[in-house]
């Protein structure tokens, strides 16, 4: 394999910026700076980074509640989303989403949204808009394999598919939904399969593999666009913490966590760029100090910003402020 | 340019109308095109808008609820017509948790301006899957915006109107009205979004309903009238937001109110009025106030139980009376 050392570089750098983030959250956590549902995406950075590489500025994103990473990704400030988790008013939801409501309308990044499989009709609507408007974008819709079972996910895949909408679905499938491993939930585990069944062209992937995940989003978004149909990648991961702060890990073994971490995105990476001997090395402690200063800039831009004004706590529930 | 027509047609020439002058508006929804819409208010639009913006959608109405506010977050302004009130529950995670948020939970980045209309309402001996009222639990949610047009220049107004507000409205069109026939000058200045409307002056009682029950409280004015009791009636037109000082000014003159809600009465709108009229006019009062509301049960199947069930002009004649009678 020819790997272009730039380019691992920069997928290493945006993975250890999500890992060291999400560490930090963690911290900052334990600390009750942040509250409410924290979900780390520690394990699946592969997947963000590598479908934001496909995307183009003009494509819209939808992730879910596990979102931090995808907002990183896709280049929304690390200090917008670190100050929207310490809800603060300098966040980019001004400190009225938190953790599982990140937005960006600059970056066409539509959420951050916390209803399982909610997200998949609203990916139809903003493809079928971009069709009849005649332009020429795709819509990026993440979810995890628990929407698989929500009728929502099979009413979207086969609008999409009926109605041949530009949209990639991109399956984090990390054998868990909260404790319900997906042998225990679902008939037909194997979840392209089941996107097959709605005439839409989807394959499995290896989700640890930033490379092997970026290819597969470059060539399904080309393949979008050429046949204006949606395409479907299920991205085998796995995540290595809890679901949530509020997770005893009840139902796995330490043994299969420990299994996985064996196939650690970012040391996947690195192997990855040592078989292909190409001669130049990743200069890890040049990234990490690169990484720790973003975050350690984050931090202090979050913890330093203002609370919102109480007597705004009405605003933006209408757009212009209606009399109850 | 005013002339009698139907509430059906009035629906239609505003989306005709939207779709002739803003390429953005489309309509989607179950039957809406080769069928013409469940209660025929499409009827000839996909003849001459065509099948991409005349949409029939497969029987997913989460799917195409929430499509709807995809298109709308992606610079459309859809009109997405659910076929009643009941099946829009299946939509309600859409509806309630996307659409109603999305403006909030972005800190003002996002925008939903999306039209959702729907049939509500009993009378048709429908039974207990389609006949309810329930624009009430939708008036709950901050977010939307719960219309009710009850004649049809508010069917033909509360469209165009809808179409232009940024935000998420949801418009109830009691099914029993379709036929209904009316003026409509589509000249006429539109009665903005959250203004109630006086159909009739009085003194003596204030009327405060919306819908059907609109004419069912008329009716029931004119026969107090002939007994010396004149009644003001109020039609709300929006249920949220509710116009809390056309109420309160009729509530000062009249000191008495009788509410007609279609709705159960349990956790209601008509619950939620008089809450309001007891915080805002409680010392202008000169009784308890009353309501007439449908019955509690799940709509029955045979006429006269379910004409028994609904509020009915003898009914509200019967209440006023009482009201009239407290010292
Ligand atoms: C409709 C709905 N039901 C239940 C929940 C509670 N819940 C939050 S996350 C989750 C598990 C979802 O698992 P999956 O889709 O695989 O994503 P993951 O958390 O593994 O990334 C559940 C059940 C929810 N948010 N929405």
């Amino acid at each position: 394999m020819q790997i272009d050392i730039n380019q691992a570089s920069s997928y290493y750098r945006q993975m250890l910026l999500i890992r060291r983030f999400e560490e930090k959250c963690m911290e900052l956590y334990s600390h009750e700076l942040i509250r409410g549902f924290l979900h780390l995406y520690i394990g699946e950075e592969a997947i963000a980074v590598g479908v934001m590489d496909a995307a183009g500025a003009e494509d819209a994103v939808i992730a879910t509640y596990r979102e931090h990473g995808h907002a990183l990704a896709r280049g929304i400030p690390a200090k917008a989303v670190m100050a929207e988790l310490l809800g603060k008013a300098e966040g980019c939801s001004r400190g009225r989403g938190g953790s599982m409501h990140i937005f960006d309308a600059k970056r066409r990044f539509y959420g951050g949204l916390a209803i399982v499989a909610g997200g998949l009709p609203l990916a139809v609507g903003m493809a079928l808009a971009d069709r009849m408007m005649k332009r020429d974008r795709v819509t990026i819709c993440f979810f995890g394999e628990g929407a698989v079972a929500e009728g929502e996910f099979h009413e979207s895949l086969n609008l999409a598919a009926l109605w041949r909408l530009p949209i990639l679905f991109v399956c984090e499938n990390n054998g868990y939904a909260m404790g319900t491993a997906l042998e225990r939930s679902e008939s037909e585990q194997n979840i392209a399969k089941k996107a097959s069944a709605y005439n839409i062209s989807a394959s499995q992937v290896d989700g640890m593999d930033v490379f092997a995940v970026a290819a597969s989003a470059k060539e399904a978004i080309a393949q979008i666009k050429e046949n204006s149909a949606p395409v479907f990648i299920e991205c085998l991961t796995y995540r290595f913490r809890a679901h949530s702060m509020f997770d005893a890990e009840l139902y796995r073994d330490k043994a299969e966590v420990e299994k996985w971490k064996q196939k650690d995105p970012l040391t996947l990476l690195k192997n990855q760029l040592e078989t292909a001997a190409s001669g130049s090395q990743l200069d890890e402690d040049a990234l990490e100090k690169e990484v720790a200063s973003v975050i350690g800039e984050a931090v202090a831009f979050a913890k330093n910003g203002t609370l919102e004004e109480v007597a705004d706590l009405e605003k933006f529930v209408y757009s212009e402020e209606v009399q109850q | 340019m005013s002339g009698t027509i139907t509430y059906r047609e009035a629906v239609r020439a505003a989306i005709q109308e939207a779709m002739q002058n803003d390429e953005r508006v489309f309509l989607m929804g179950e039957d809406v095109g080769r069928y013409g819409g469940s209660y025929a208010v499409s009827k000839g639009l996909l003849e001459q808008f065509g099948g991409e913006r005349i949409i029939d959608t497969p029987l997913s109405e989460s799917g195409f609820t929430g499509a709807g506010i995809g298109a709308a977050l992606n610079g459309m302004r859809p009109i997405v017509e659910i076929m009643t009130v009941n099946f829009s529950l299946l939509a309600l995670d859409q509806i309630v948790n996307t659409a109603a948020t999305m403006r909030y939970m972005s800190g003002g980045q996002f925008n939903v301006p999306l039209v959702i209309r729907m049939a509500t309402g009993g009378g048709n001996q429908l039974g207990s899957q389609h006949s309810h009222s329930m624009e009430g639990w939708y008036a709950h949610v901050p977010g939307l915006k719960i219309l009710t047009p009850a004649t049809v220049q508010d069917a033909y107004d509360m469209l165009h109107l809808a179409l232009k507000d940024p935000d998420p409205v949801l418009i109830f069109e009691h099914a029993l009205l379709y036929n209904s026939k009316g003026e409509l000058d589509k000249q006429a200045v539109p009665i903005a979004i959250g203004k109630a409307s006086v159909h009739r002056q009085g003194k003596d009682i204030s009327i405060i309903t919306y819908g059907i029950s609109l004419f069912k409280s008329l009716e029931a004015a004119e026969i107090l009238s002939k007994e010396g009791i004149e009644a003001e009636v109020i039609d709300l037109r929006s249920l949220r937001p509710l116009d809390d000082e056309t109420i309160m000014a009729s509530v000062s003159k009249t000191h008495r109110v009788l509410i007609v809600d279609e709705g159960w009465k349990s956790g209601s709108v008509s619950a939620e009025i008089m809450a309001r009229i007891n915080e805002q006019a409680f010392y202008e009062l000169d009784a308890p106030m009353q309501r007439v509301c449908s019955i509690e049960v799940p709509f029955p199947y045979a006429r006269h139980l379910e004409q028994a069930a609904l509020p009915q002009v003898d009914k509200i004649v019967t209440a006023a009376q009482k009201l009239m009678e407290e010292l």
